[in-house]
């Protein structure tokens, strides 16, 4: 990210750096991930420790070190989804991608992570795509959800086709 | 919009809005709760909006979007008034038929009431649906009456009402009093007396405050507090603002969880507009009481909740907790006196300011008053949102209001408290959901989580699902916490794989002991709790997978086998096809077979199989 852009969120909140964990969220947001650069950049503008930082970001689930697909996927392991199965759809996607959790796909078209709740329990076992909701889902839903997404649809995804 | 100056210009504002607005004028309500909105419940609202403007109704029909009216399982959901005609599972091709015939004609249309799922019989009026007949909906039935965008909405129900009062009738003191009289425990968890948490705020002596909503809801599971910061941010606020106006203090924050953005949304807006309208600022109705509010948002630490943790990271600092020899309420945010409370919590202090403790006590039983709002959900027919005097028996909210199991199941355990509760078997189903009773129980009443299974989930693989979120979720801090959940992870994966080893379980039990003794927050203190209080009721299960290998919900991988029933299946080859691991041969149109050696027991076959030939045992 361009010094310019992080420093247009660094001014959205006053330059206080009790609000860095609202600028680390806000850049996750746009670059998907947070560079080195950027962290650096935001240690010597704030004057917070770089060690500060990366601790942040390695604590946050939300906050990833690593670039994050264009299309993110997030399974819900919840209670609710779990009792309902989440795990099962949570390998189904490991298996169509062929990435475990927390991983992208060689081409950055799609990311996989696991989250606590999103809240919408009722619907479960959900997943939650670049943040739509796919509720009441199964592990045999889960290939006809990923070619929605999918831009190489035309050769198949290799979705599924372990 | 000019500030509003005084008490009685707040009570003149509400009685222009309410001139305005004609209470006997239909009404289309519209769900927009996040529950309903992945139902597409936009496109059903913009449907309506659509037809009334086509049809030039703008001057005879009010069209609301409202927040989460709880009985999330039936979105998008739809309620006529007058009549309260509750309609279900609404499709934007629905909006016309609707106002022709129930708004125009006031015709019901059978298809779209809620139908109960067990006898077949179809509900007119929102209040009849059993789910809602045996609720008390103090704060959550709010929702479904307003705008959550709308600040004249809120206004027009009595909002502010109760700030208003207090600030110009009564003292700090008076206001601290009532909610001490009131007995109103937090309904964060932990159930500690709020009012004895906002005097020791109030007494001690640094002279800048801070009041803090906990709105992390870290409870997997749980969605009460999305659902109200959601719907009716203004009543979080109001309450908020009362209670500042009880302690002393100036700045208040909400600290929310970024995966709930409309909750954000909704808390930002109502903040904007509470600060034009002269609600917030430095002379709020011209009393001179000065209050401000941020909002920061948490990045998925479930640590982070905890209250010190949660400072920490209002603060800029990473949210972990700290050892808490001095009392967050005289040292919490840069050091000074903080009230943390839980978003349900804040609801309800405008209802006690406005009716009295009197009333409040009058609900609940003896040493918990009010109601409490559970996520039901699992293994229940009615899933969603529930509210309930406290007191009321685990068997009335899962049978009468939950409407039993779906598909004709048995039902297993219903868990309580989230990853620091517990699983509570048949046998104690009419004990009354109240902070105590649960307790003595071994589970906990928690935020309000209420997780039910059924015969088909394993009681060690529940176990093992906590472990595993504790163990990821633990910051590490201190090394009982940090190596105990890892461990006791461990022994659980192991049982759960079939290597489950003689004295597994007293060595869990030790674990526990160690942990609950030794760690630095409730976190890991409670963390025992999924396991040891799932020993105590369902302790031959535990010894089934660990003697015989077996388990008996069939759910753990690596102790079921799937085969296929010769006699069921008729080859139509659908599980060939989906079987994402080819471990399924043999000649369509004849009995296909799985390959146990491939198969990854994925259950797929099993979903797309027309017959139910596949067999787990
Ligand atoms: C690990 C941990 C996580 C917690 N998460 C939450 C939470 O998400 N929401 C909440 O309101 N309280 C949470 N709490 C409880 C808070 O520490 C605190 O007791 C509560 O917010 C106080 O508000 P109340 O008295 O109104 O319940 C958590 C506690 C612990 C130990
Ligand atoms: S448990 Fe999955 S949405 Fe709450």
């Amino acid at each position: 990210m361009g010094k310019q852009a992080i420093e247009r969120i660094v001014e959205k909140y006053g330059s206080d750096h009790a609000d860095v964990l609202e600028m680390l969220i806000d850049i996750q947001e746009k670059e998907h991930y947070l560079s080195r650069e950027t962290l650096q950049y935001l240690s010597e503008r704030l004057a917070v420790p770089l060690t500060r930082l990366y601790h942040m970001a390695t604590f946050y689930e939300a906050l990833s070190l690593k670039r994050r697909g264009r299309h993110q996927i997030h399974v819900c392991m919840g209670t609710a989804c779990h009792v309902r199965g989440a795990a099962r759809i949570l390998e189904q996607l490991e298996r169509c991608l062929s990435i475990k959790s927390g991983e992208v796909t060689p081409d950055l078209q799609f990311g996989l992570a696991t989250v606590n709740c999103v809240g919408t329990c009722a619907l479960g076992p959900v997943v939650s795509v670049d943040g739509e909701y796919h509720g009441h889902m199964s592990a045999s839903k889960v290939e006809r959800m990923l070619k929605r997404y999918s831009e190489t649809e035309a050769n198949g995804v290799a979705v599924c086709q372990k | 919009m000019s500030k509003i100056n005084s008490v009685g210009e707040l009570a003149e504002l509400r009685a222009a809005i309410l001139d305005q607005r004609d209470a006997g004028r239909p009404c289309i309500t519209t769900c927009l709760g996040t529950g309903c909105h992945a139902y597409d419940s936009q496109e059903v609202y913009n449907a309506f909006a659509g037809e009334i403007h086509s049809r030039d109704l703008a001057d005879k029909v009010d069209l609301r979007g409202s927040g989460c009216h709880g009985f999330c399982e039936q979105g998008p959901i739809v309620v006529l008034s007058p009549g309260e005609i509750c309609y279900c599972h609404v499709q934007p091709e629905d909006a016309a038929e609707i106002i022709t015939e129930t708004v125009l004609k006031n015709e019901v249309i059978e298809r779209l009431l809620y139908r109960d799922p067990v006898t077949g019989r179809r509900f007119e009026r929102e209040g009849e649906i059993p789910f809602y007949k045996h609720q008390d909906r103090l704060i959550l039935g709010q929702n479904r009456l307003l705008d959550p965008k709308n600040i004249e909405d809120y206004l027009a129900l009595g909002g502010y009402k109760a700030l208003a009062g207090a600030l110009a009738e009564m003292t700090p003191e008076d206001v601290l009093e009532e909610v001490k009289k009131a007995n109103l425990r937090g309904r964060g968890g932990g159930g500690f007396p709020a009012g004895i948490k906002w005097e020791t705020a109030r007494r001690a002596p640094e002279k800048e405050k801070y009041v803090i909503v906990n709105a992390d809801e870290g409870d997997p599971g749980a969605y009460m507090d999305r659902s109200l910061l959601e719907g009716n941010p203004h009543l979080i606020l109001e309450g908020l603002l009362i209670g500042a106006y009880a302690i002393g203090a100036a700045e208040g924050y909400l600290y929310a969880r970024q995966e709930y953005p409309l909750a954000v949304e909704n808390f930002t807006l109502a903040v904007q507009q509470a600060e034009e309208y002269g609600l917030l600022g430095s002379d709020i109705l011209g009393t001179g009481f000065a209050f401000s509010v941020k909002i920061k948002r948490g990045a998925g630490a479930f640590v982070s909740g905890e209250s010190s943790a949660l400072m920490a990271a209002i603060e800029g600092l990473v949210g972990e907790p700290r050892p808490k020899h001095i009392n967050t309420a005289i040292s919490g945010l840069w050091g000074k006196p903080s009230n943390l409370n839980n978003v349900e919590t804040w609801a309800n202090v405008p209802l006690i300011i406005e009716r009295g403790a009197a009333w409040f006590k009058r609900i609940g039983n003896e040493r918990n008053s009010g109601t409490k709002i559970f996520s039901l959900v699992g293994k229940i027919n009615n899933t969603g949102l529930v509210e309930v005097p406290m007191g009321t028996p685990l068997r009335k909210i899962i049978e009468d209001i939950g409407g039993g199991i779906p598909g004709g199941k048995k039902f297993k355990a219903v868990q309580t408290g989230g990853p620091s509760g517990g699983c509570i078997p048949e046998q104690y189903l009419d004990t009354p959901v109240d902070f105590d009773c649960l307790e003595e129980l071994g589970a906990m009443m928690g935020s309000g989580g209420m997780i039910v299974m059924d015969e088909d989930n394993c009681i060690v693989d529940v176990a093992k699902y906590f472990m595993h979120f504790l163990k990821d979720e633990s910051c590490g801090k201190c090394s009982s916490c940090r190596e105990g959940t890892t461990r006791m992870y461990e022994i659980l994966d192991a049982i759960t794989r079939g290597e489950g080893r003689e004295g597994d379980l007293e060595l869990l039990e030790e674990l526990a002991w160690v942990m609950k003794n030794a760690s630095l927050c409730a976190l890991g203190s409670t963390a025992a709790n999924p396991v040891l209080s799932t020993l105590r009721y369902f302790r031959e299960e535990y010894a089934a997978h660990i003697q015989e290998k077996r388990c008996p919900a069939k759910v753990c991988p690596a102790l079921i086998r799937y085969s296929i029933d010769p006699e069921i299946c008729d080859g139509c080859g659908r599980c060939r096809r989906s079987c994402p691991e080819k471990a399924i041969t043999g000649e369509l149109n004849t009995p296909l077979v799985i390959d146990g050696a491939l198969c990854s027991r994925c259950g797929i076959c099993r979903e797309v199989c027309h017959l139910e030939a596949i067999v787990v045992e």
